[in-house]
């Protein structure tokens, strides 16, 4: 099967100063795609994440997002991506409409579309009831699942997620995951970032940094299985032990 | 078995919201007992009330023999807490945030160095920088050293690793298990069930109610099914025909495969053909044992 690529990172080296967050990267990450981007503190995660998601620059190297530069066109990049965090995503003082339409507003949408598609949203998740009521009085369950609807509400090409089901009791995870897997399924690449190594378990591939550099690249299982370990956790800790150095600590 | 803690039915209200009911548990010296459960479960309210900062409405819990809401002046000496949130002084360095920790608590560094050695050692060699510059692992040895500086006979944390990446969390993991010499008894919080394999003793708690209290791997053990682990590349779909398949009980995504429980416990070639008819080839089925999340979500689904 020939799998369209979405992100392409070519050699992306970032330094602030003469430290080098991120040395000589390559990558692809394809359509429909559910990769997770793994590293300890302070491995580069964050650098390269900005990066991809048009709000800095590559020192050097190349990086294509969307088919978008992300040294030319960095702007289109951001049109084209949807991006959600645990701890912030949404407005608490807004409605769960208000908050619709301030997004789809953001990205540009008409307010045809933006009714169309909260009509369609809302029955989706069977929020009918909610539409009018302020996000902090929604419970966290219900929350993370309409920041995720929010985030790929303007059906971007790649939804970046940074530890997206952190905190969350096990059903509402499933549940989450479970959107997640419906939206890879609509060709949407989702790009994880994630300190939980049980989330890097639903991942397609995974990726580990470590100090700057990607130390693997595989399917969870065959990561398993080369470093003959039972979980990515085991994985993870046997090759991303980082150096307590200064550097380490920035 | 000395006990430590003994919490006998306490309940807590703030307001209309009902943050504990009904919470009856023991922990015994010298164990890891850990509160297993997500955001908003009642665990930082019931570790508040351990640590003597808040009173229960109803119960009582008593903390080395001696109840947290008469006894507070003489407990807060023997206890040890390191709260969820960062909470050393940010403007402090390392090395006097330890200093004055021990000195609030009438003690010095040095007669309780080789409590905290192990842990302190990674971060001494950064002693003169400021906490507030520390990296999320650091600080968290940092917070654990001064939660321990007085020699507490109880040391509770809440949600010590979340944040913390997988290195770092294997490492305080670790340190936890070598306090066990020190006849310290840990309490601890996380959302993680991975986690709860770590521990003595595991409390399962959701919504404000303590579900299950058991050694890890009884917890486990107690689920009731029989469980398989479905794998197929198309997850969504593998896990939407799972769904449509009759014999279906429950069909959760974990990880990298689907677990499942079939009815009568017993999956015949039907479900392979099944799976087949909804276009997926070559899934892999096999018998998997219950993990600790597995048994968390049967016994969710039996209290809704």
């Amino acid at each position: 099967m020939i799998r369209q690529t979405v992100i392409s990172v070519t050699n992306l080296v970032k330094k602030f100063g003469s430290f080098v967050a991120n040395d000589n990267l390559s990558f692809e990450v394809y359509e429909g795609e559910i990769f997770g981007f793994l590293g300890a503190n302070g491995a580069g995660k964050t650098t390269a994440l900005r990066i991809l998601s048009g709000l800095s620059e590559p020192t050097s190297g190349k990086v294509t997002v969307a088919g978008f530069d992300a040294k030319k066109e960095p702007e289109r990049i951001k049109r084209n991506i949807g991006y959600m965090c645990q701890k912030f995503s949404l407005y608490e003082d807004l409605t769960v409409r208000e908050n619709i339409t301030l997004y789809g507003g953001i990205y540009g949408m008409t307010k045809k579309l933006i009714l169309e598609r909260m009509a369609n949203l809302l029955s989706r998740l069977s929020f009918e009831e909610f539409g009018d009521r302020q996000i902090s009085s929604l419970p966290l369950g219900l929350k993370q699942k309409l920041a995720f609807s929010i985030a790929i509400f303007h059906e971007p090409r790649i939804v970046f997620l940074d530890e997206p089901t952190g905190g969350v009791d096990p059903i509402t995870r499933r549940q989450f995951w479970e959107m997640i897997y419906e939206t890879a399924d609509r060709g949407i690449t989702v790009f994880v970032t994630t300190h939980y190594m049980d989330e890097a378990e639903y991942c397609d591939r995974i990726s580990i940094m470590n100090e700057g550099r990607i130390v693997a690249l595989d399917t969870p299982e065959a990561l398993k299985k080369k470093y003959n370990a039972g979980s990515v956790e085991e994985v993870f800790i046997r090759i991303a032990r980082p150096k307590m150095t200064e550097k380490s600590m920035l | 078995m000395k006990e430590v803690i003994r919490a006998s039915g306490i309940g807590k209200k703030f307001g209309e919201t009902q943050a504990l009911k009904d919470i009856f548990f023991e922990v015994n010296e010298g164990e890891i007992f850990g509160f297993i459960g997500p955001d908003g479960a009642g665990k930082t309210t019931l570790f508040r009330i351990i640590t003597t900062l808040l009173n229960p409405d109803e119960g009582e819990m008593t903390v080395l023999g001696l109840n947290t809401a008469g006894d507070f002046r003489e407990l807060r000496k023997c206890i040890g807490y390191m709260p969820g949130r960062f909470s050393l002084y940010q403007d402090l360095s390392v090395e006097e945030n330890l200093n004055f920790y021990a000195t609030v608590f009438g003690t010095t560094v040095r007669e309780n160095y080789a409590l905290i050695s192990d842990i302190y050692s990674h971060i001494e060699p950064f002693r003169k920088r400021l906490a507030g510059k520390l990296s999320g692992g650091m600080k968290q040895k940092l917070a654990l050293s001064c939660a321990l500086i007085h020699k507490p006979k109880l040391l509770v944390l809440d949600e010590p690793t979340t944040g913390v990446d997988a290195v770092s969390r294997a490492e305080f993991w670790e340190m936890l298990k070598k306090l066990r010499q020190h006849d310290i008894t840990i309490v601890v919080s996380t959302p993680y069930m991975d986690e709860a394999m770590r521990c003595d003793r595991v409390a399962l708690i959701q919504k404000g109610q303590l579900m299950l209290a058991d050694r890890p791997q009884k917890i486990r053990e107690g689920f009731g099914r029989k469980l398989f682990a479905v794998r197929a590349p198309q997850k969504y779909r593998l896990l939407e025909a799972l769904r449509k398949y009759p014999l279906t009980e429950t069909a959760y995504p974990f990880g990298d495969s689907v677990h499942v429980t079939i009815r009568n416990n017993i999956f015949d070639a039907s479900l392979n053909e099944h799976l087949v008819r909804s276009g997926i080839e070559n899934a892999s089925i096999t018998e998997s044992e219950a993990g600790i999340e597995d048994r968390f979500l049967e016994l969710m689904k039996n209290r809704i």
